[in-house]
């Protein structure tokens, strides 16, 4: 249990990091480092599916966000925060924290123990028990994502194309020429 | 980034030792993501990420290489079709579970072939996969290709260094 505290405060030591450093490429290397302590944090969860999608959609991410960092000519952050809206917002989060935590305290199971270890009619019970036999895949992950919850998946992928369809219509060459021609 | 000078005469991307290293790594990690898509069912992976390591193969050539030969190899249109390509199949599996099962998504192929534990088993679960990393591929290859696009064509004063 002592390595999930060890990695929770290398978390938040990078996520403060990341907030507080003027400088951009030291920000975006403080985000990567919360996405591995997160990644380790999954594969100690005994969760190895969810850990290599995190290292490997991080890695991606963190070259897009270097690449545009990089090639700006603006890599350092001026100006000073404002300091009144900081700490009006830093309570309200500890008091919806605090307030979650004093509501939540008994009827959540313990950190790193899932759910239908304590509740027997879990629906989670039921994939783990007949998963094998209904969906003949051994990776129960999969046997989830891609059979009993397979409509999640497919909103995901629609989400997906729809995102990559915008992006590319707005971003595309002959759009941004039609642009320069009115300017 | 340091890589600024180029010193393999005249050619795009980075050094020469980036881009030794690169054409032996390349395949490699074009193997591994393959193999976390057909294993998906069997060992920890799956479509999505296995598309995301096989679209990072290709941000490396874009990252060592250059943009342009990349393009020779994976065209826009021709990425942008395959994305279209693994939405159509997911989708085609769905259907297929209606028409045959008739259930939308049903498991139609289970009983058909295989035992679990096989790499042929488990129905459509691995075709699901395999249309998921196509799609993840693709799509996530076009949002790189098109952010360097962006990147490069928005700043015409600052001369090109060659890696976008």
């Amino acid at each position: 249990m002592a390595i999930f505290y060890v990695l929770l405060l290398f978390i938040i030591i990078a996520a403060i990091i990341a907030v507080e450093t003027k400088n951009l490429l030291s920000s975006v290397i403080c985000i990567g480092a919360i996405g591995f302590g997160g990644s380790l944090m999954f594969l100690f969860l005994r969760a190895p599916d969810i850990a290599i999608t995190q290292v490997v959609v991080e890695v991606l991410g963190l070259i897009i966000l270097i690449r545009a960092t990089i090639s700006r000519d603006l890599t350092f952050i001026s100006g000073d925060r404002e300091f009144f809206g900081m700490v009006v917002s830093v309570v309200i989060i500890l008091a919806i924290f605090l307030a979650g935590m004093k509501v939540f305290d008994t009827s959540l199971p313990d950190f790193g123990s899932p759910i239908f270890t304590k509740v027997p009619e879990a629906a989670s019970q039921t994939y783990i028990e007949q998963g094998l036999d209904k969906t003949g895949a051994a990776n129960l992950v999969t046997s989830v994502i891609l059979d009993y919850r397979a409509y999640d998946t497919l909103g995901e992928a629609a989400v997906l194309f729809t995102s990559i369809i915008g992006a590319t219509v707005i971003l595309r060459r002959k759009s941004r020429k039609r642009l320069e021609e009115l300017d | 980034m340091a890589q600024k000078e180029d010193i393999s005469n005249g050619t795009k991307g980075m050094t020469v030792i980036v881009k030794t290293i690169a054409s032996w790594v390349k395949v490699l990690i074009f193997l591994f993501g393959i193999y976390i898509i057909l294993f998906g069912h069997l060992t920890p992976g799956g479509g999505f990420a296995g598309g995301v390591i096989l679209a990072s193969s290709y941000v490396l050539l874009m990252l060592a290489f250059g943009r342009e030969s990349v393009e020779e190899n994976l065209p826009l249109p021709l990425a942008s079709k395959l994305d279209c390509l693994g939405a159509f199949l997911f989708a085609l599996i769905a259907i297929l579970g209606f028409v045959f099962g008739g259930v939308f998504f049903v498991n139609f192929l289970v009983e058909k072939y295989g035992q679990p534990f096989e790499l042929l088993s488990a129905g459509t679960i691995p075709l699901s996969n395999v249309a998921i990393g196509l799609k993840v591929c693709a799509s996530l290859f076009l949002v790189i290709l098109t952010l360097s696009m962006c990147c490069k064509d928005f700043r015409p004063g600052t001369p090109s260094d060659g890696k976008e």
